[in-house]
């Protein structure tokens, strides 16, 4: 079958539209499609992430060893993880910290957490030192975008966080 | 908690984002902003057992009670609900298809969700994470959605022990989320972009700048009617005003590209235009049966036909309330019993003509010029 567009590559996209319940149907070679802005592959919404799991266990590709052995407080090994695309439990992050630091990288372009700094209910003052330079960040934030109002709020969260340091 | 076999506890029955309140509210119909959250000491939503499931609960519950905004809220556990009411609460977007389970087995235990009695907060209970927070307000409304949900997160991460890690931020079951556990969703109606076929374009830019998109119903689910839900996609490495701003930025554009196209069916295709409008709207007036998908790709006609003023007399408000009531589980509890796929149908297409004979002042005449009168 040959491109509804150019009439000459070989179609592979079939694109049926209903638009108001009327049905149409073009059939596009690979480059006229690329250039209407259609994907060739059926799903490129979805977050792909059993397939990043899948490369990850691919042999040769990449020669680290996988861990064997399971977390200590639920029992997920990196096996369950690979195929349900979950985590157990919050100590999964720590037995599995060195490979999902890689996955992380790939899913997110970066391991480091920069946003809101979590205050455990007793925190440590190290703790609240973090907590007080991420709100020192989010009240220049709210002084640049000129959010006083909300400016306020962060500097007077601050002030009842400083005299316990 | 007794069995509750109807939603009248809940406060303005969870539907004030149909209002039509915020920005751009014809193109936007609401905004949603979650945060996931897990408690130290248990195991995430798939691997709990139903004690761990039923600690977090009582953690979550008795914690509730102290704060502010939530003391004096509506807590539902699933499984004291009849499964149409469960529906219900899937169909307004309260709770999350995963949360109801499946059809078989029903929801897990623990699962719950706890309704704000005076914001459009609520917190589920034992999804895939152990507590996720949201709101859902209407229109284009980012900045406040996202102050509202910060606030309650400030409230009980002072009382509950959260699992965080000092690299990793707030940790999540699944990966995808860990970091800020932040998603935050503006759902739009783009048949502009879709009629002109720009669509595409946009989509895929979407995705070039770290967003992405859905149908209707969140994961997996298809487009219908022209309704799109774009999100973040990546919630580490990026402070949460961030990951909030550049959506509201992004949307925006989108948003003006929807009005571009418009006024492009306007300027070069005006006649074919008002036809399809018009045809929309007689047979959502007039029709004696309609499946939901047929429904709303009428409705995007008509919708798109009030925003450009071709159908005067038509609130964006009535549009949304009819994409709510004439879901099934709604159909059902408005017949008061259950009903199968063709005898919804033909209830669906009663509601929309009643709604749209009492609600809608829609003149029998085209505006302006092309009519015989």
């Amino acid at each position: 079958m040959v491109c509804d567009n150019c009439g000459s590559g070989d179609a592979v996209v079939h694109l049926t539209q209903i638009v108001n319940n009327e049905m149409s149907t073009f059939h596009l070679c690979e480059r006229c499609a690329a250039e209407k802005g259609l994907e060739t592959t059926p799903e490129p919404v979805n977050f792909p992430l059993t397939d990043f799991l899948a490369q990850m266990g691919e042999a040769g590709a990449h020669p680290t060893t996988e861990p064997t052995g399971a977390c200590d407080f639920c029992g997920l090994t990196f096996a369950d993880f690979k195929e349900t695309g979950r985590l157990g439990c919050p100590h999964c992050y720590a037995t599995y910290e060195t490979h999902l630091r890689g996955l992380l990288r790939r899913i997110h372009g970066g391991t480091q957490h920069i946003g809101k700094v979590y205050l455990p209910p007793d925190p440590t003052a190290t703790e609240m030192e973090k907590r007080v330079e991420a709100l020192r960040r989010k009240l220049q934030r709210a002084v640049d975008s000129e959010d006083f109002e909300r400016a306020a709020r962060i500097r007077d969260e601050i002030r009842t966080m400083e005299p316990a340091r | 908690m007794s069995g509750v076999d109807d939603l009248t506890p809940i406060p303005d029955q969870g539907l004030s984002w149909l209002e039509a309140s915020g920005d751009h509210a014809d193109i936007v119909m609401s905004t949603r902003v979650r945060l996931a959250r897990n408690l130290q000491g248990y195991a995430f939503g798939p691997r709990a057992r139903v004690n761990d499931r039923q600690a977090v609960l009582r953690l979550f519950s008795s914690s509730a009670r102290e704060m502010s905004s939530l003391r004096m809220g509506t807590l539902l556990e699933l499984n004291d609900l009849d499964s149409r009411s469960r529906r219900i609460l899937a169909e307004r977007r309260l709770v999350s298809r995963d949360l109801l389970g499946d059809a078989e087995s029903g929801p897990a235990q623990g699962a719950a969700v706890l309704l704000s009695d005076h914001d459009p907060l609520s917190v589920m209970v034992n999804e895939e994470d152990h507590l996720r927070l949201q709101t859902l307000v209407s229109g284009l409304r980012l900045q406040d959605a996202w102050n509202i949900v910060d606030r309650l997160d400030e409230e009980l991460g002072q009382d509950l022990p959260y699992a965080y890690h000092h690299e990793f931020g707030y940790l999540t079951s699944c990966p995808t989320n860990v970091g800020t556990g932040l998603r935050a969703s503006v759902f739009m109606h783009l048949p502009g972009l879709v009629l002109t076929k720009e669509i595409g374009r946009v989509l895929q830019g979407l995705a070039q700048v770290g967003l992405t998109f859905r149908g209707l119903y969140g994961e997996g689910s298809e487009v219908v009617g022209n309704f799109f839900q774009v999100s973040n996609q990546t919630t580490l490495g990026k402070t949460e005003e961030d990951l909030v701003d550049h959506l509201d930025r992004i949307v925006r554009q989108v948003i003006e590209y929807e009005a571009k196209a418009r006024q492009t069916l306007l300027r070069d295709a005006r006649a074919v235009t008002e036809d399809k409008i018009w045809r929309a709207y007689a047979l959502l007036r007039y029709a004696r049966s309609l499946s939901f998908e047929e429904m709303m790709n009428l409705l995007s006609g008509v919708r798109l036909g009030a925003s450009l003023k071709l159908l005067p007399g038509l609130r964006v408000y009535t549009l949304n309330k009819i994409m709510i009531f004439t879901q099934p589980a709604h159909l059902e509890q408005a017949a008061g019993r259950d009903l199968p796929s063709a005898e919804g149908d033909a209830h669906r297409a009663t509601f929309v003509r009643r709604i749209l004979e009492t609600e809608g002042d829609v003149p029998p005449g085209p505006p302006g010029e092309g009519g015989l009168s």
